[in-house]
Formats: structure tokens, C-alpha cells, sequence
């Protein structure tokens, strides 16, 4: 294999969030649904969420697209249930901070999300990355649908 | 025609991306410039940048000769009737545009029917949308075949006395597929209707007769047959075009102004107000002579040569699904590796320093009838070779391997 650089984008914990995709599908019981296209790459992503008093109970998210922004979206599920929508939004800022290759604070609490860090170094693909928390964002500070 | 003087011309091509050298698949999106078009751009911004139509310097002059010699040169190209009948645009989108609110404007009613096709680029599926609904108009689409090529008698089928335009694609930038616009346009003319054709991906690659077609307008961009962005043409047939009204108004375009009132000037200035794109325009004029020079028929030839070869290489790779007809395809190829996202598989080439393109291509009608989000695409042009191909192709399996085999 001649492919070292792609090693640093494509981490393992990645491709098995990718292939095994944590927190799939719909909640059905949600109480807020978010769609969000790429409009570049026809990807598009449904989150659903069930948020009562300000705190994510559950998370699922939906679509087609790329083992980038699959992998965000499973990670992203992961990491903000149990925690409030301010934290989220929180967490969401130190995502962005870190595909820009800003310094940023990603506690070990927050799940595999750290492990997206080298997509920073993809320019065209930080879109992908971030698809899923700009839905989440839109959702939160659009108060969903 | 001499690849490797060809290739010294493209001074673009000769550099390493990602630590490869670069191996340029993406030409359907965007071609790149030989030294001829850069140099002439840069002439005349060295010695003779002046506005045109306008004022009586020397300079002036010669930009307005430059920029007037490049329309006659599009209409040699093409083969236009008169000068006239050659527009500048921003590119084909604008072109379209132009067509869909002047002409579409003025001649759309009310129940009429408009005439597209699924395999259309938005750029010629979402002006006709809007007119529609501007118009209560409605969007007919003519059936495909399962490759995405167009039967004649399918196009006979959509047709009645309601139906007032016909949008199509001369090439397809997803399939390929080479449309019958001569057989179309005289369906379409013989039930009183227009024909509107997108000829993006078509002039670059083959030899186009807008007489011979018969065709009604006919759109095209510079920057996809190796000259600059921000410069296309509309081809209008004289008489339409005389009695369509301007979409932009200002500078040029008038005969005279008055405080309440003014009057437009004559084709083609009518439709190219404020100051146009010289330098574009003359770059263009030398993409021409420089197609011209190597001849387009050659050209076509040498691309249907790295299209074969592409294609039979690619077919033989395990889980490879590629998309339209496989003969009578244009130079370009879009296809799916299975298990591997068309992103990450561009992301993947692009680490190895081949550039192709990835997603839906701005076909998303025709991604849904191809049942796929999005594809990823590798095109052809006369500076490719079938070293490149090799490569690329080597490339290509190495990826499946990453995917399949590393996780």
C-alpha cells in the first residue's frame, strides 16, 4: 500500500463507525427533526432528536453519504446524548475549532469525535465532517421543526 | 497530432500533487488553458486593456477589433449564419437563462408545454422550472432508455401543439451519451415548436454545425474547451433573436436614451450590456485557433481512443458499476466502486494525484433515475494519455484494496 497520508484520515475507529454505524435510523418518538444537504455532493442527512427539559435524551441520525460524514454523524450521536443542548452547541464550536486546525478542548468524555482531527487536513472534506453538527446547530437554535 | 507538443503547451500539467504528478481527469468540469490562451489574455492586458464599443483611442480600438474578431472567429466555429447571431455570455447557464427569459417569456403561455429531459444539468432543467411556474406552464420529460440515451420516437411521443420549447444536451456530463440533435431538431420543428441545446460538453470535443443541426439556440462555455472561465456563447438564429427583448439593461445595449424612454441597439450588442468580457472573449478566440490548429475531428478522435481504452480497463475491476452506454460515449467515464464512497474515493485519488470528480455533478434528477446519490466521474481530453489512464486506473485498485482490505 502506497497510501500513508490517507492513514491519517482514514482511522480505523472511523471506518467501524462507518461500517457499523452507532445510533442509525429515526427516532420515531423525537422531538425534533433536522434535514441537511450538502448541496455540493447530494449527500443529505435527517437527525432526530428527543430533547426534554433542555437535555438530548436520545439521538438518531439518517441518510446517505460518505464514511466522513457518517462516521461525524454516528460519532456526533454518540457524544451529545445525556448531555444539554448548551453543551452540545458547546461541543459543536470545539468540532468546528478543530477542522479548522484551531486549538481546541475536546474532553475524552466527548467519545471518538477527536479521531475526525485529520480531516483538517482534507480541505474539500471538512464540509462532509461537519454536515452533521451543522444540522444539530440548526436544530437547536432553530428550535427544530 | 504530437501528445508530447501538446502537453508542453498545458505548462499547468507539469507539476506534483501530493508528492505524484498530476494526473488531470477532470476536464468536464473545468479544461485547462494551453500557453497560447494565457498569453493572449495577458497581451492584451499588457498592451491594448481598453474598453470597448466606446471612445476613439488607439487601445480603445484594438480591444474593440480583438474583441469583435473573437466573435467572428465563435461564428466560424460553429458555423453561424452571420456574426449577429453570436452572443456573449457569462457562460452556457447564463445562456440559458437568457433563452428562458427572453424567448421563454415571451412565447410560453399559459398550458403550454416545455420539453426537458432527467439528464439534464440544472443549469438547463432549473431555468425551465421556474418559467413554468412562472408561466403555469407544464415540464414535460421525454422517456429515457435504461442507459440514459434518447429514442427518436420517444421524443415524437412528447410532442403536440402544446408544446412550445425543447431544452436538451448535445452530450450528456454524466453519461456521455452523444443526442441526435439534427433527427431531434426536425421532430421538433415539424410540430411548430423551438429547440434550445445545452452544448457544453459537446463543442469542445467534435465538430458543430449550428446550420446543419438546424438548431434554434445553442449554448456553450469557454472555460470547458481550454479557455477562460466567465465567458460562454448563446448562438440564436437571427430572427428569434431580433425579436426577443434584452434581460439586462445599460451601457451598449442602447440605441438611444431618453429621460423616460430609450431604444435598444442591433444585435448582438442588444444583449450585452455593460462592459463585456474582453479578455475572456479573446482567450477564447485563441482556444479556438488553437482546437482549430490540432483540428477537432482529430481531437475526437484521439478522445474516443482514451475513452476505449479507459473503458475496457475499467470494466474489468471487481464491484465497478459505470453508468450510460458503453459505445458512442463521449470522453468521459462515470462509474461507482462498490463499498467505497465516491468522495472518499476521490479523496483517495487525489492523495495519489489524479483529479477526478465526485458527486452528483449538478445531474441530481438523473443521480435519482440512476438510483445513486452521487458518482464519481473521470474525463478526457487531447493533453490525456494512456500512461495516465494506466496510472490512474492502478490507482483505482489500490483504493478498493484501501477500502476493502485495510479496516
Amino acid at each position: 500500500m502506497n497510501f500513508n497520508n490517507l492513514n491519517q484520515l482514514y482511522r480505523s475507529v472511523i471506518m467501524d463507525h462507518y461500517k457499523n454505524p452507532r445510533n442509525k435510523g429515526v427516532l420515531e418518538e423525537g422531538t425534533m427533526t433536522v434535514d441537511m444537504n450538502n448541496p455540493t455532493c447530494g449527500d443529505a442527512i435527517r437527525l432526530t432528536l428527543d430533547v426534554q427539559d433542555d437535555i438530548v435524551r436520545d439521538a438518531k441520525f439518517d441518510g446517505e453519504g460518505c464514511s466522513i460524514s457518517l462516521s461525524s454523524a454516528s460519532m456526533m450521536t454518540e457524544a451529545i446524548k445525556g448531555k444539554s443542548l448548551e453543551e452540545a452547541l458547546g461541543m459543536s464550536e470545539e468540532f468546528s475549532k478543530m477542522m479548522l486546525g484551531e486549538d481546541y478542548d475536546i474532553p475524552e468524555e466527548y467519545g471518538d469525535i477527536e479521531a475526525l482531527s485529520g480531516v483538517s487536513q482534507f480541505p474539500a472534506r471538512i464540509k462532509c465532517a461537519t454536515l452533521t453538527w451543522k444540522a444539530l446547530e440548526k436544530g437547536v437554535k432553530g428550535s427544530g421543526q | 497530432m504530437d501528445i508530447n507538443t501538446i502537453r508542453k503547451d498545458f505548462p499547468i500539467l507539469d507539476q506534483e500533487v501530493n508528492g505524484k504528478p498530476l494526473v488531470y481527469l477532470d476536464t468536464s468540469a473545468t479544461s485547462q488553458s494551453p500557453s497560447q490562451v494565457i498569453d493572449a489574455m495577458n497581451d492584451y492586458y499588457q498592451n491594448y486593456n481598453s474598453n470597448v464599443h466606446r471612445g476613439v483611442h488607439t487601445l480603445g480600438t484594438k480591444a474593440t477589433d480583438a474583441y469583435e474578431q473573437a466573435r467572428m472567429k465563435v461564428r466560424g466555429f460553429i458555423n453561424a449564419q452571420r456574426y449577429e447571431e453570436i452572443i456573449f455570455t457569462r457562460g452556457t447557464t447564463s445562456a440559458i437563462n437568457l433563452v428562458a427569459r427572453s424567448f421563454g417569456e415571451e412565447n410560453v403561455s399559459e398550458g403550454d408545454d416545455i420539453v426537458v429531459t432527467a439528464v439534464e444539468h440544472h443549469a438547463n432543467i432549473v431555468p425551465w422550472q421556474e418559467l413554468a411556474k412562472r408561466k403555469k406552464a407544464n415540464l414535460v420529460f421525454i422517456p429515457l432508455e435504461a442507459d440514459g440515451t434518447i429514442k427518436l420516437e420517444n421524443v415524437e411521443a412528447v410532442m403536440s401543439d402544446r408544446t412550445k420549447i425543447v431544452a436538451l444536451t448535445h452530450v450528456s456530463n454524466v453519461l456521455g451519451t452523444i443526442n441526435d440533435i439534427k433527427s431531434i431538431a426536425e421532430i421538433v420543428h415539424s410540430h411548430g415548436a423551438y429547440i434550445a441545446v445545452d452544448g457544453a460538453q459537446a463543442v469542445p470535443h467534435m465538430s458543430v454545425d449550428v446550420q446543419d443541426l438546424d438548431v434554434d439556440f445553442y449554448a456553450f462555455s469557454g472555460h470547458k474547451m481550454l479557455g477562460p472561465t466567465g465567458i460562454g456563447v448563446l448562438y440564436g438564429k437571427a430572427d428569434l433573436l431580433d425579436n426577443m427583448e434584452p434581460i439586462e439593461y445599460g451601457g451598449d445595449m442602447i440605441d438611444f436614451v431618453d429621460l423616460r424612454e430609450s431604444t435598444w441597439t442591433d444585435l448582438p450588442v442588444k444583449f450585452e450590456a455593460g462592459t463585456p468580457m474582453i479578455a475572456e472573449a479573446i482567450g477564447l478566440s485563441a482556444a479556438i485557433d488553437y482546437i482549430n490548429e490540432v483540428g477537432a475531428d482529430e481531437i475526437l478522435r484521439y478522445e474516443q481512443e482514451l475513452v476505449k481504452y479507459a473503458y475496457d480497463k475499467m470494466s474489468q475491476i471487481e464491484g465497478i458499476e459505470i453508468y450510460g452506454p458503453r459505445e458512442e460515449r463521449a470522453g468521459l467515464i462515470t462509474f461507482n466502486l462498490d463499498g467505497v464512497h465516491p468522495h472518499d474515493l476521490a479523496t483517495a485519488l487525489d492523495s495519489d494525484g489524479v483529479a477526478v470528480r465526485a458527486g452528483h455533478h449538478c445531474a441530481q434528477p438523473l443521480m435519482k433515475f440512476l438510483e445513486v446519490s452521487s458518482t464519481a466521474r473521470a474525463s478526457f481530453y487531447l493533453y490525456n494519455t494512456k500512461d495516465e489512464i494506466d496510472y490512474f486506473i492502478d490507482s483505482l485498485e489500490r483504493t478498493k484494496e484501501f477500502f476493502t482490505h485495510e479496516f
